[in-house]
C-alpha cells in the first residue's frame, strides 16, 4: 500500500509543478484538479471514506468556480523580469526553506515512531464510543460530540468567509 | 445553454438534491454527514444556475425593485446560515435526547439535528459565494 501511495503522491507533485509553470491559466487550474483528485485516492487507500467524500465534492465545486473566474480574467499569466526586490524575495525564501528543513529533520529524529504514543487519546475515543454517543458512525460522534467546539468554530469561520466575500465583491455600495 | 443541457439538468438536479438530503440525514449511520451533504445540495443548485443562466433566478431586473429583492434574498440566506449554528450552541455538550438503539435512523440524540443545521448552513454559504460572483458581475456591467 505504501508503494501505491508513493506513486499517487508523485503524481500530485508533478501536477503541482505543472500548475506553477503552465502559461495558460486554464490548464493550470486543471492541473490543480489533478492534485485534489489524487488526494481522494490517497484517502481511499488509507481507509477514510468520510474525508474522501468531502474532498471529492469540495474539489469539484472549487474547480467549477475557479474555471468561471479564469474565463473572465486575462487567461494568461503575466510575467515580469526580476529586479532587486525580486532577488531579495527569492533569497529570503531559500533561507527560510533551509531553516525549516533543519528544524524538521531535528524534530523528526526526536519524535516517537508514528502510532505508538501519540494515539493514547484516540484509544479512549474508540472504546465504547457507539454506546457513549449513540452514533454508529464514529467520525460523526467525534466531530459533533467529543470535539463539538471545533465544529462550531468551523461553522463560524464559514459564515465569516461568506460575509468577507460579500463585502469585498460588492461594487454598488463602494461609491 | 442548448436544449440538451437544459433537459438533462431537469432530470438530474432533483436526484442530486435528494442524494444530498440522504447523505445529511444518514450522517450518523454511514460515511458522510452535514458538510459533505451540504456541498452536494449546493452543487445541485449551482447546476441549475449554470444551465439556465442568472436571469432564471429573476435576481437582476430593474433598478429599485431588484435591490430590495436581492438584498432580501441575501439576508434570508445569511439568516438561514447563521441560525444553523445559533441553535446548536445552546445545547452543545448536552446530548439531552434519548440515545435510542445504535444503527437505527432515529437515534444518537441531538447528533442528527447538528447534521441538518450544519448541512443547511454549508449549502447556503457555498451557494451564496457562487451567486455573489454572478450578481455583482451583472451589476457592474450595467
Amino acid at each position: 500500500m505504501e508503494l501505491a501511495i508513493s506513486i499517487v503522491v508523485g503524481f500530485m507533485i508533478l501536477g503541482a509543478l505543472y500548475a506553477i509553470h503552465a502559461k495558460d491559466l486554464l490548464s493550470s487550474v486543471i492541473a490543480c484538479g489533478i492534485v485534489g483528485y489524487s488526494l481522494v485516492i490517497c484517502f481511499l487507500l488509507l481507509r477514510a471514506p468520510d474525508l474522501a467524500i468531502v474532498q471529492i465534492v469540495v474539489d469539484t465545486i472549487t474547480l467549477i468556480i475557479m474555471v468561471a473566474v479564469v474565463l473572465d480574467s486575462s487567461k494568461e499569466e503575466s510575467y515580469s523580469k526580476l529586479d532587486t526586490r525580486g532577488y531579495i524575495t527569492a533569497a529570503t525564501g531559500v533561507l527560510i526553506i533551509g531553516i525549516l528543513l533543519y528544524f524538521f529533520i531535528d524534530s523528526i529524529q526526536t519524535l516517537d515512531v508514528l502510532g505508538k504514543s501519540s494515539l493514547r487519546m484516540a484509544k479512549h475515543y474508540i472504546e465504547g464510543a457507539a454506546q457513549k454517543t449513540g452514533s454508529a458512525n464514529l467520525v460523526t460522534g467525534v466531530v459533533f460530540d467529543f470535539r463539538g467546539y471545533d465544529t462550531m468554530g468551523e461553522a463560524v469561520v464559514l459564515v465569516t468567509a461568506v460575509l468577507g466575500v460579500l463585502t469585498i465583491l460588492r461594487i454598488k455600495g463602494k461609491k | 445553454m442548448t436544449i440538451i443541457v437544459k433537459k438533462t439538468t431537469q432530470l438530474i438536479a432533483g436526484m442530486v438534491f435528494m442524494y444530498g438530503i440522504y447523505v445529511i440525514v444518514h450522517g450518523h449511520l454511514t460515511p458522510g454527514g452535514g458538510f459533505a451533504g451540504g456541498v452536494v445540495i449546493a452543487g445541485s443548485l449551482i447546476l441549475v444556475t449554470l444551465a439556465y443562466g442568472g436571469d432564471f433566478l429573476k435576481l437582476v431586473k430593474e433598478e429599485a425593485g431588484t435591490t430590495i429583492v436581492e438584498s432580501l434574498a441575501t439576508i434570508l440566506v445569511i439568516t438561514i446560515a447563521v441560525s444553523g449554528f445559533l441553535f446548536g450552541t445552546k445545547i452543545f455538550f448536552n446530548n439531552f435526547l434519548p440515545k435510542g438503539i445504535v444503527g437505527h435512523l432515529v437515534s444518537a440524540g441531538v447528533l442528527p439535528l447538528y447534521n441538518i443545521f450544519v448541512g443547511t448552513e454549508v449549502a447556503a454559504s457555498i451557494f451564496i459565494i457562487f451567486l455573489s460572483l454572478i450578481i455583482f458581475k451583472e451589476e457592474s456591467q450595467k
